[in-house]
């Protein structure tokens, strides 16, 4: 079952269309990466998702509902590109808020919070934090209330390789709980860790499929190779 | 609406504030250090300061909250906890009234503060006291929806910040403060009659003159508050949950 179904999607932005005509189902309850190159379109298909991008035509639909429908806003979680927190509170002060808007309990906040491993920066001031420690602080925001679906825009950027194994495992034990994740990426060696994959290049869907269908589909050894000669294929056409 | 988000809403901004002690000093300390140099300037002429007075420690909140929130608003905007509020079901009335709480407080901490330096060491005199601290927070509100409204204008901190000379000093130069407004040219008078500082500042200067206010001070008052509200709805407009 697709938890999102995207038909003939366009967006264009600065009076230049960046997607042209997407169509695209993501499966519900699995982790699917959204790849391709910086400037490929995919903050924009991810805010399409969210309801916070302006469209100039085809449908989004989330969880059978037009995407940014107000029954969405508390079953979607979305952490964007740049951390979105206040820099001037403290880790615990920044959730206390999230969560407070998002109405969840108070013992969840130390949940999330081991969840993206901050535990014992709790009192720190977000502007006092590390790159990827702020990167975690907005993830754990996003995942506060167990959103039906988390749209999560290149969470592990900046990470180092054992905190990006972690988080991946937090991906797929929250998807293992029926969670819809679509997880951006422009790290190749990520795909490997989606259970579907989704390659977007220059505003145009490339190919979508398990990692073996699409690497076998190329007849390549890694992802990248793959990619690579998608692109080729694509460039031919 | 709801409860638990304005008042997380408010209560966020008062931390976000309690993290900035330099900022709440200054917020505290300036309107009070202006008023005992207007005191020490005409300290001659005391009459002077009788009419002054009351009408600048009505209008610092005024100037204040617009330069505090157009900054913290475009901060929101720019830093991206905005896009992420408004894709929560937070409504933005829960956030502009959450904010007008947080400035509401401060503003009425600031408005005693010089209230009591001004009525009880320097000698200022009015009949309504009270009154003059509620429309002192009226004020604040009114300089916190200019401020909101404005900050949807302002891509940069540099910009928002020129936006107090551009928004806030011409309606300080015509509301009757420095001439009154009966001997304005026509033409200035007529502008100075759309500008809300304007009503803002007649009410004050009642309150600091007249011993029982009249029926001109009640339209000043709705003046201020219809403009507030205006502005609130005007503000909330900027708010976009999708944007290009």
């Amino acid at each position: 079952m697709a938890a999102v179904s995207i038909t003939g999607l366009r967006v264009v932005r600065g009076g230049r269309e960046v997607l042209h005509a997407v169509d695209l189902e993501v499966e519900a309850g699995r982790v699917t990466g959204l790849l391709g190159p910086s400037g490929s379109g995919k903050t924009t298909l991810l805010r399409c998702v969210v309801g916070a991008q302006i469209v100039a035509g085809g449908s989004v639909d989330v969880l059978g509902l037009p995407a940014g429908a107000s029954e969405l806003r508390s079953r979607v979680g979305y952490q964007t590109q740049a951390p979105s927190v206040y820099a001037d509170l403290t880790v615990r002060e920044n959730l206390a808020y999230f969560g407070a808007i998002l109405g969840v309990a108070r013992g969840r906040l130390a949940e999330t919070v081991e969840i993206v491993g901050l535990d014992g920066l709790e009192r720190q001031v977000a502007s006092t934090l590390s790159g990827g420690e702020l990167a975690r602080l907005s993830l754990a925001a996003a995942l506060l209330n167990r959103p039906e679906v988390l749209v999560l825009d290149e969470p592990t950027v900046g990470l180092d390789p054992v905190l990006r194994r972690d988080l991946w495992e937090a991906f797929h034990r929250l998807a293992e709980g029926g969670t819809t994740l679509l997880v951006s990426s422009h790290v190749m060696d990520e795909a490997e860790r989606c259970d579907r994959l989704v390659l977007l290049r220059e505003g145009s869907v490339l190919a979508s499929g398990t990692p073996g269908e699409l690497r076998l589909e190329t007849d390549a050894g890694s992802l990248d190779d793959a990619f690579l000669a998608l692109v080729d294929r694509a460039v031919e056409l | 609406m709801s409860v638990r988000r304005t008042r997380a809403t408010a209560q966020r901004v008062l931390r976000q504030l309690r993290h900035d002690p330099r900022t709440v000093g200054l917020l505290l300390a300036v309107p009070c250090v202006l008023q005992v140099l207007v005191h020490a300037l005409f300290e001659n002429r005391p009459r002077v300061f009788q009419s002054l007075g009351v009408p600048l420690l009505g209008l610092f909140p005024f100037v204040a909250m617009f330069i505090v929130t157009s900054i913290t608003m475009l901060r929101e905007r720019t830093s991206g906890t905005l896009e992420r509020l408004l894709t929560t079901p937070i409504a933005r009335g829960d956030l502009l009234t959450g904010y007008a709480l947080a400035f509401a407080l401060v503003a009425a901490v600031q408005a005693t503060l010089v209230s009591v330096l001004s009525f009880g060491l320097l000698g200022l005199e009015s009949d309504h006291r009270l009154g003059v601290i509620a429309l002192a927070i009226a004020n604040a509100v009114l300089g916190m929806a200019l401020g909101l409204f404005a900050s949807a204008f302002a891509r940069t901190e540099f910009q928002a910040v020129q936006f107090m000379p551009a928004f806030v000093l011409p309606q300080i130069l015509l509301c009757g403060l420095l001439v009154p407004r009966e001997e304005m040219a026509g033409w200035l008078r007529a502008l100075s009659a759309l500008l809300p500082l304007t009503y803002a500042y007649d009410a004050l200067a009642r309150l600091s003159t007249e011993v029982k206010v009249g029926p001109r001070f009640w339209v000043d008052v709705a003046v201020v508050a219809g403009v507030t509200v205006a502005a609130l709805a005007l503000g909330a407009k900027t708010l976009r949950r999708r944007t290009p």
